[in-house]
């Protein structure tokens, strides 16, 4: 297997580029967490879906992305009878 | 750099933002009709809204030397009316003769409901009969995969020729459904939601280039006009070739744009295309 010369195709280059935005990233999720824990209530299906993919990111199969999104995504089919909102909450209600 | 913002709501923007686009190479700025934030509650509010992107918002583009083009429809969020809605679609032809408008969008879905497919296909109906370009908004967050899955069965079911349609807002799982079915696709560039600069190059570099675009769709939300020269900019530097770049942010909106005969790009490039 022949090595790609595109810089956007070598893990060196790329980990000078993002790792502390990632670094960041990953902390202030983790910061989150942890201010989930130290308030009162109960988890709904926005912090549900959050921490079920928290799985799929360790899991060290490759499409995190795309599997994530597709965790959220309301999986049904068939059109809704009606709209009975106009926004969306970032997660399916029904998880 | 010159590039193409092929997806922008500058009826919600400052003239500020025209001179900031201009200055960082815009060439020409294409507005799709949309949700003002508010149902409208009358067909004359639209009939305004369309004189507006139209006659009025090409005027004000025009002082900053950019050519303004615009899509029109109802947005999916007001199509729960079936009634004004279909008022609305009936005004639709009075406009599509103006120099400016490229075709219906952007129609689509947003929750997916019955009454807003009814009128998505009408809107096709319309772009059908007319020989127009189609701009199809996919749904928000947990209900874009099946909103992108209802309105590309839709499409297939119309005879959608798909080099003209653009199908836009895709992310990671919703890009390959959109582009095995050979439709053209949009990535947006948003601060939380969609697309960051970061995933929307990831998706360039995996997919086929040649068929999509990137747009910033900044509205009066969390949303950044110069969305589309900041990715570029991070493209060069991930060390992608400028030629490549400009690919991207100019020469595919362009292509896809031109299939409308009445699109040029500002003549500080080069003139009419």
């Amino acid at each position: 297997m022949t090595t790609p010369k595109e810089p956007w195709r070598q893990r060196d280059a790329l980990t000078d580029l993002y790792y502390m935005e990632a670094r960041a990233r990953l902390l202030d999720v983790a910061a989150f967490l942890d201010r989930m824990d130290r308030a009162s209530g109960t988890d709904d299906h926005r912090l549900r879906s959050l921490r079920a993919a928290l799985s799929l990111l360790s899991d060290g199969k490759a499409d995190r992305t795309r599997r994530i999104l597709e965790s959220w995504s309301d999986p049904s089919v068939a059109p809704a009878d009606s709209a009975d909102t106009k926004g969306a909450t970032g997660a399916w209600p029904k998880l | 750099m010159r590039y193409i913002e092929p997806h922008a709501h500058m009826v919600s923007r400052t003239t500020d933002d025209y001179t900031a686009m201009v200055t960082a190479g815009c060439v020409a700025v294409c507005e799709p009709a949309f949700w003002a934030g508010f149902d409208r509650c009358s067909v004359d509010g639209f009939r305004d809204y369309f004189r507006q992107l139209t006659e009025i918002e090409p005027r004000r583009a025009a002082r900053y030397g950019l050519p303004h083009f615009s899509w029109l429809c109802i947005n999916p969020k007001e199509s729960e009316d079936l009634g004004l809605a279909e008022a609305v679609l009936s005004i639709i032809p009075e406009f599509l003769d103006k120099p400016n408008v490229l075709g219906i969008g952007e129609i689509g879905l947003n929750k997916n409901s019955r009454n807003e497919v009814k009128i998505f296909e009408r809107h096709v109906q319309i772009a059908v009969e007319h020989d127009r370009l189609i701009l199809v908004h996919t749904p928000h967050l947990e209900d874009k995969l099946k909103g992108t899955k209802l309105i590309l069965d839709i499409l297939r079911n119309a005879g959608v020729r798909s080099g003209r349609t653009l199908i836009d807002h895709v992310e990671e799982h919703t890009v390959r459904h959109v582009l095995d079915a050979g439709h053209w696709a949009g990535i947006t560039l948003y601060p939380e939601s969609k697309a960051t600069p970061a995933r929307a190059i990831d998706m360039v570099e995996q997919y086929a280039a040649e068929r999509l675009w990137l747009n910033s769709a900044c509205d009066w939300g969390h949303s950044d006009p110069l969305a589309v020269p900041k990715t570029a900019l991070e493209m060069r530097r991930r060390g992608h070739a400028a030629t490549a770049i400009d690919a991207l942010i100019y020469g595919n909106p362009l292509r896809f744009l031109s299939q409308y005969s009445g699109f040029k790009v500002a003549d500080h490039v080069g003139g009419s295309v």
